[in-house]
């Protein structure tokens, strides 16, 4: 029963008779992929517009209804070598480029009030020391609050209301003393241009806003692009379920699509991706994900079947019953909720910066005008210079000091395989002093190999992978890929439980349980030499091989854990497995602590007993049971190949089969982390400099506007160091 | 002096119609694919099938 895949889910209407389809390309990585992509689909008779978008690896496709059946397009794309997922764009990312849009218009509305200013600045700066007139310069400093005023209530929207929202909640965050410096430098301009007074501080206050506004836009970019990645990861893995839409007829459809009362197909070899009650077929069931109970059951009609139960023998129908609580994947939610709302206190670098640099600036302001209060000046002059320091002090290489970091390194991370997930993941991933590693499918590649590749001839080996095709069994679908094999033999069938058998050359091919390959003998051997293994035997005629199929460890994983020993890190294992397995990886790894047969509980556990010691650990783990502990660590990574869950939990995702990405990201982070604390340190030597000018009145507009920039300039400068990548020594 | 009632205008007349083209680019979605664009203004309308794939990574 082939089922047809149905994209209706995806299909977007664009008007006149048009249908929009957005699909997630795996393997665009260059501009010649995207012009023959481009290409080869308007070939496609109907196709309106075929265009790839490059920066987030996706393509959207529009053509005239009804003439063509969306799967074509996917199918094309697979003959040019990309895979290609249908792709719905989640409401959180629609916001994140929303908000990324909003911050440009600001941004453009801000640096064109700033550049225009300056043209009015400039004179009055130059002309008082010449000789224009005080009338001209009034003038030209009404013109600038024209430009400026509307300005800056548009474009500092995003200051004021994230300082209203602190301070409702009675707390002090960056935009708070952001946001006072800008409304009284502004406010006190107004009132010295209408006095006829000399100085007006207009251009420092719209410069200001525009820098931080490339701060805050840095930083949004950044989120946009991981958010946009992320979407794809989920396209990629999108879960899908087997459909009946008719009594015999089936089609594939995305979970989203499925609701309670659908019947739904299972195979062997498949994950239920849905709660529901078996109406006919009969297959044992491995719940393990849910039970934790290794054993398989047997599920016959009316048995329960839910998400994550995986099928082990026979085809089952299961009609689709309401999501379900009381399993551990409720349970699992419920841990989960609680360890992010612990990990939402965590406070940022810019945060605790804020907290102490508020105080101390609006104290200075204050005690400035009492000072001069005290020696005598007039009230006027006081609050004039007051104002002053607060405008010089104004936070500008502070907002951009973090969030320029931010950026490069999380370029230098993206290009070394690591996506980071949470804004302030460079934060705790530098403070990392503890690793726990997940075993299987974090520490082992996450598919099934062939161990014993190597002893077996490979005529026999493709053969094998080729009969192996025609079976669901997860043993035999690691066979068919380790053989890279694609084309299935003909007239294979299926003994239900025992294997598969066949004609090839006239010969009988089986492929299967050692008993029924008539191989004991040699499993046994293999299965004694290596007790993990899993084991397939293949007879062609009289010849008998058998393959040994099992997880492997990454292939750098033993260099890895050297190398954040060397780092002063400190790893551990701690695995749902079993003891026998977990302890062979810990020890050919050089681990000495690990612990095996662990739930999701106890992993929360031990993370909560090492913070109790002064630990801050980071979590690496992929399974669905790791998702809790992942969000209660201090940092957590998970491969790419990780559950839904566990991604969205985890602050970042490494790609490949490498483990190396988990020490770059460890090293680049403290990096990354000291160069954060550097600009913190280069805008208080510039506080510290410019201070007591500002504190003796002697500040000028020029000098606010040169001290502005050039303090920006040089924590930009700084953060661009983070582009030159340490050395690694994995 | 009087030239100021005129240039003052026009410069912040030109001024915003940068700020419009700006806005306007932005809103046709110009800067929604910086990589491919990037690329696009190289490439020719037919180009060879053998193009050199560049160094980035494949994900």
């Amino acid at each position: 029963m082939q089922a047809t895949r149905d994209f209706s889910h995806y299909l977007k209407s664009a008007g006149a008779g048009l249908l929009h389809l957005d699909l997630a390309v795996e393997g665009i990585s260059c501009a010649g992929c995207m012009a023959r992509i481009e290409r080869n689909l308007s070939t496609i008779p109907d196709v309106t517009s075929a265009r790839v978008n490059l920066t987030d690896r996706r393509l959207a496709l529009e053509w005239k209804a009804g003439a063509i059946d969306p799967a074509v397009f996917v199918d094309r794309l697979a003959e040019l070598g990309y895979k290609a997922y249908p792709f719905e764009r989640a409401s959180a990312e629609t916001q994140e480029v929303e908000r990324t849009n909003s911050l440009l218009r600001r941004l453009a509305v801000a640096a064109f009030a700033a550049m225009n200013v300056m043209m009015l600045s400039v004179p009055v700066w130059s002309g008082s020391v010449s000789d224009m007139l005080p009338e001209q310069r009034d003038f030209f400093h009404w013109l600038s609050a024209l430009i400026v005023l509307p300005a800056a209530a548009y474009s500092a929207q995003p200051f004021f209301s994230s300082a209203l929202v602190a301070l409702r909640a009675r707390s002090v965050n960056m935009d708070v003393p952001i946001s006072i410096g800008i409304v009284l430098a502004l406010g006190m301009s107004l009132v010295e241009t209408a006095s006829h007074a000399e100085h007006a501080y207009f251009d420092a206050a719209i410069m200001l806003i525009a820098f931080l506004l490339a701060g805050r836009y840095l930083d949004q970019n950044m989120r946009r692009r991981t958010r946009a990645f992320a979407g794809n990861l989920a396209a990629l893995k999108a879960e899908t379920a087997t459909k009946f839409v008719t009594d015999d007829e089936v089609r594939t459809v995305p979970v989203a699509a499925i609701k309670p009362g659908d019947i739904v197909l299972l195979r062997p070899g498949e994950r239920s991706a849905v709660d529901g009650n078996v109406i006919s077929g009969r297959s044992e069931i491995d719940q393990s994900l849910i039970t934790g109970e290794t054993l398989p059951t047997t599920a016959v009609t009316g048995s329960a079947v839910f998400a994550g139960t995986l099928v082990c023998s026979g085809t089952l129908r299961v009609r689709v019953a309401a999501a379900s609580g009381g399993t551990l994947l409720a349970e699992i939610s419920r841990l989960l909720e609680n360890a992010l709302q612990a990990r939402s206190r965590y406070l940022r670098l810019a945060e605790r910066a804020a907290r102490l640099y508020a105080p101390v600036v609006h104290a200075t302001a204050l005690l400035t005008m009492l000072g001069w209060l005290a020696l005598g000046a007039s009230l006027h002059d006081s609050i004039v210079t007051a104002i002053a320091v607060l405008i010089i002090t104004c936070p500008c290489a502070l907002g951009l000091a973090i969030p320029a970091v931010q950026t490069v390194s999380s370029g230098t991370l993206f290009s070394s395989g690591v996506l980071l997930n949470a804004g302030d993941a460079i934060e705790r991933l530098a403070e990392v002093d503890r690793v726990i590693f997940d075993k299987t499918g974090t520490l082992t590649l996450p598919e099934l190999d062939v161990a014993n590749a190597a002893g077996i001839p490979a005529d026999v080996f493709q053969l094998a992978g080729r009969v192996a095709l025609s079976s669901k069994h997860p043993v035999a679908a690691a066979l068919a890929r380790a053989a890279k094999a694609s084309s299935p033999l003909p007239g294979i069938e299926e003994v239900p439980g025992e294997g598969v058998h066949g004609r090839w050359d006239g010969v009988e091919v089986r492929l299967g349980r050692p008993s029924y390959c008539g191989a004991d003998e040699e499993a046994d051997e293999i299965l004694h030499r290596d007790p993990e293994a899993s084991v397939v035997a293949f007879r062609h005629g009289t010849a008998c091989h058998v393959f040994a199929v099992r997880q492997r460890l990454r292939p750098d994983a033993a260099a890895v854990v050297a190398n954040l020993h060397r780092q002063g890190i400190g790893v551990e294992v701690l695995s749902g497995d079993r003891e026998a397995a977990v302890e062979a990886a810990a020890q050919s790894l050089g681990v000495h602590e690990w612990r095996a047969g662990v739930t999701p509980v106890d992993k929360i556990a031990r993370i909560d007993e090492l913070t109790r010691q002064g630990f801050k650990v980071l979590m690496v783990g992929d399974g669905l049971n790791d998702a809790p502990a992942l969000a209660a660590a201090h940092a957590s990574i998970s491969p790419v190949s990780a559950t839904h869950m566990s991604q969205a939990a985890a602050d970042a995702v490494f790609l490949g089969e490498p483990l190396a990405p988990v020490a770059t990201a460890i090293a680049v982070s403290r990096k990354a982390l000291r160069l954060m604390r550097q600009n913190l340190w280069l805008a208080v030597v510039y506080n510290a400099l410019a201070v007591p000018i500002a504190m003796s009145g002697m500040v000028t507009p020029l000098i606010a506007a040169a001290a502005m920039s050039g303090s920006s300039l040089l924590v930009m400068a700084n953060a661009l160091r983070a582009r030159v990548q340490t050395k690694e020594t994995v | 002096m009087e030239v100021l009632v005129f240039l003052v205008p026009l410069a912040l007349m030109l001024g915003l119609i940068g700020l419009t083209a700006f806005l306007w680019s932005l809103k046709s979605g110009q800067y929604d694919d910086l990589d491919g664009a990037a690329w696009r203004a190289i490439s020719d309308d037919e180009p060879a099938e053998s193009s050199n794939p560049s160094e980035i990574p494949a994900e």
